[in-house]
Order: C-alpha cells, then structure tokens, then sequence
C-alpha cells in the first residue's frame, strides 16, 4: 500500500480534511499508482480455482461460500448446479472470474463491482440490475428488466431478452445478441444497449440521455426517442465491442441504427400544459 | 480560467438561455455524455488497470468523463456522488478524449485509495 507524501500533496494545494457546508474537502496522493483494487478488499489469485457444488445448498450458503473462498484469495469459482436460483452471485464489490454452470433464477448477479461472471445458461428477472462494474455474459436468453439501473460494466446476453431491458439505465453497455421486448431503455439516462435484433414497441421511451444501437427492425420509437447519427468513431466502438464478445449483427455494424434521447422532456415541469401536449 | 478552459466550460455555441446567461454558465452536463472512448489515447496506468481486472476495455469508466465544477476541471466520483478537482499541477491537453483518460486514471487513484472517504463508511457500515 503506497504512503501518503503528505509534503507533496500540500506541494500541489491539496489540503488536509476541511468541512465547509456541503463541500468535503479530502486529500490524496496522485503517486498512489500501485493500488489498482478497493482499499480492503479481497486479494485475489485468478489461478486459484474452486468449485461449489450447490445442489443442496441455500442462495445465502451459496453466497457466504463464494464470499468465504474470495477471502482465503481464490479468484476463479465456478458453481454448479445453481438449480435455478434467485438472488445468487449478489453483492461481489471485489476482482473475481465467476462461473454459473447452468441457469440462474431472478436477480441473479445483481450490486456487483468488479467481478467477471459467465452464466451457461439462461437468467430469470432483473439480471445484474445495478451492476456498477465488470462483465456478465448469459449464453442462453434472459428474463424482463435486464440490467434494471444498471450503472456500469459490459452485461452481455448472446440471446434474447424480455421487456423494459435497462429501465432507469444510468451508465455501462447492455448487448443483446437477440431480440429484445417492449420499453427497452425507459427512461434511461446514460449508457450504451447495443441490440443486434430487433427491438420491441416503444424503444428508449422517456429516455433523458444515453444511446441505443439497433441492427434488426424497431417496432415503434418511444416518446422523446429519436434516430441519432452514427459517427466512425461509434462504428469502430461498436465493432471493437461486439468482436469482445464474439457477437454478430445481421446485416453488420455499419448498417445498425442509432437513436439518441431527444431532450424534449429536460426540463418537463417548465413547459406550459399546451407545450406538454406537444412533447408527448 | 483561462480562454481554453472556457471553451471547455462554455462550449461552442455559448450559453443558450437566459437563466445561463444570468448565471455564467451552461445548465446540466458540460460536456458529451455520449461520447464513447477512444482506445489510442488511453494511459499506460489504465492498460495497467485493466490488466489487472482481467477486462479487454474500460469497462466501466468508458462512462467517465473529465467535467467542470465551479469552472475547475473535475471528475465526478460516483462512489461518494461528489466531484474530485483535478489538481492544478496536471496539465490538461485541449481535446476531450485525452482529458477524459486523464479524468479516469485520477479518478481510479482516489477510488482505489487508503484516504477515500468510502474506507470511513465501510469501517463503519459494514455488515460482513
């Protein structure tokens, strides 16, 4: 753990602790490169691997086990017979290669930092919803509200997915290699959904910000949804990321449609009733 | 802040409405949320960290943009919803792609600190 040079930090007018009404003044300093994980959290060696067998076991036994082995510096657990599940592989704020060996059930690798899950199956409900980093990638397809308010990371489903996929996305990169239902992106505000199908009714309705990638048909555009223009620099991003994950679009990535929030509905509570009318 | 922080801060088409004219500044994000990463101008501290998340991108700080509070270049720390000032001895190059590489190699450095202030709340707060 690196030593804070506490003559060099005032050296580049970086102060000690000082409260002044909101503001919460810290120091810290830039040489603190060798840290690359959470202060306190697990070391780990991905070559240490370990295998929990899960068939007879709870969804919190099987979460305090892979919490257990992530604190004796395994890095690379794989799970068998998860049997469905609900609620598994949740909360892991820590460096970690995950494996599901079949299906998960509901909210399955849902509040994770940093881990890379690979689940060989298909997921139920609100997958990795508030995912803040690393990758999830679901080889079967995937129930509705995938990566509800998901706000980093790469969630990746190589098949299809239900509706209201990424509802109140704030960040990170949802691919779907399938379809995708009704309401995808409602209401998000940040991010990227790379769909290579086609996307349901009312796509990215109400979205404030973000961009939604479409390679197949859209049924119908939500409110406040719009085509966007494809710049080289998406298009290389979009070759780059789909190539990480060995996924294909149909009709290749340079033909896939962009749509980007129309910003009609910032600032919603100052229009007049007979503007609303107009937006909506 | 100098005439090219301004353009930063201001933006090309100046402040739109009145209520940022009278406040000297733009009203939300101040720069392109949107604006997805270019992978050549990344730092070799990222390629490092990256390395070591066992990730072959940025992963999530391609959502990391360097921003301005109270005309200061700043990143905003999502883990404490407050902004980190970037210090005055950095200096900043004049695009934003490798403004925003910068944003996120500092950011990850207070995140990954003894001194930030998440350590407090986890001594505190947590339950295993």
């Amino acid at each position: 753990m690196a030593k804070l040079k506490q003559d060099k930090s005032h050296e580049m007018g970086l102060h000690q602790e000082q409260l002044k009404g909101k503001t919460q003044q810290r120091f810290f300093s830039i040489d603190e490169s060798e840290n690359l994980t959470y202060f306190q959290s697990n070391e780990v060696d991905t070559s240490k691997t370990a295998t929990i067998d899960a068939l007879d076991m709870t969804p919190r036994e099987i979460n305090r086990e892979i919490r257990a082995l992530m604190e004796k510096g395994v890095g690379d657990i794989t799970v068998d017979n998860p049997m469905s599940r609900h609620g598994v592989g949740v909360g892991i704020l820590n460096r970690l290669n995950l494996t599901f060996s079949d299906s998960l059930g509901y909210f399955g690798c849902g509040l994770i930092d940093g881990p890379n899950v690979h689940i060989k199956g298909r997921v139920g409900w609100s997958c990795a919803e508030n995912m803040m980093a690393g990758t999830v990638v679901i080889d079967g397809n995937a129930g509705s509200t995938f990566g509800a308010a998901i706000r980093g990371g790469d969630l990746v489903c190589r098949g299809s997915v239900g509706a209201r996929t990424g509802i109140d996305q704030k960040g990170g990169t949802i691919i779907v290699g399938g379809k995708t239902g009704a309401f995808s992106g409602f209401m998000m505000q940040r991010g990227r959904m790379i769909i290579c199908g086609d996307a349901g009714m009312n796509l990215g309705d109400s979205m404030y910000d973000g961009t939604i990638y479409v390679g197949g048909e859209v049924e119908e555009l939500g409110v406040d949804c719009v085509p966007g223009e494809m710049s080289e620099l998406d298009v290389r991003y979009l070759s780059s990321k789909l190539d990480m994950y060995g996924i294909k679009t149909p009709n290749g990535v340079e033909k896939m449609n962009k749509y980007v929030s129309g910003k009609q509905l910032w600032n919603y509570d100052n229009l007049e009733p007979s503007e609303k009318k107009l937006v909506l | 802040m100098s005439k090219d922080e301004q353009a930063f801060v201001v933006g090309d088409k100046g402040l739109d409405t009145d209520r940022e004219e009278e406040i000297g500044q733009h009203i939300g994000y101040r720069y392109d949320v949107n604006l997805v990463p270019d992978l050549k101008y990344i730092t070799p501290f990222l390629q490092k960290y990256i390395d070591k998340m066992g990730w072959k991108d940025l992963n999530w700080l391609e959502d990391v943009h360097m921003g301005y509070e109270e005309d200061k270049a700043a990143v905003f720390d999502r883990n404490v919803n407050g902004w980190v000032t970037i210090p005055d001895s950095i200096k900043l190059p004049d695009n934003q792609q490798e403004r925003d590489m910068i944003a996120r190699e500092l950011l990850i450095k207070f995140q990954m600190s003894e001194n930030h202030p998440m350590v407090d709340l986890n001594n505190a707060y947590r339950k295993f």
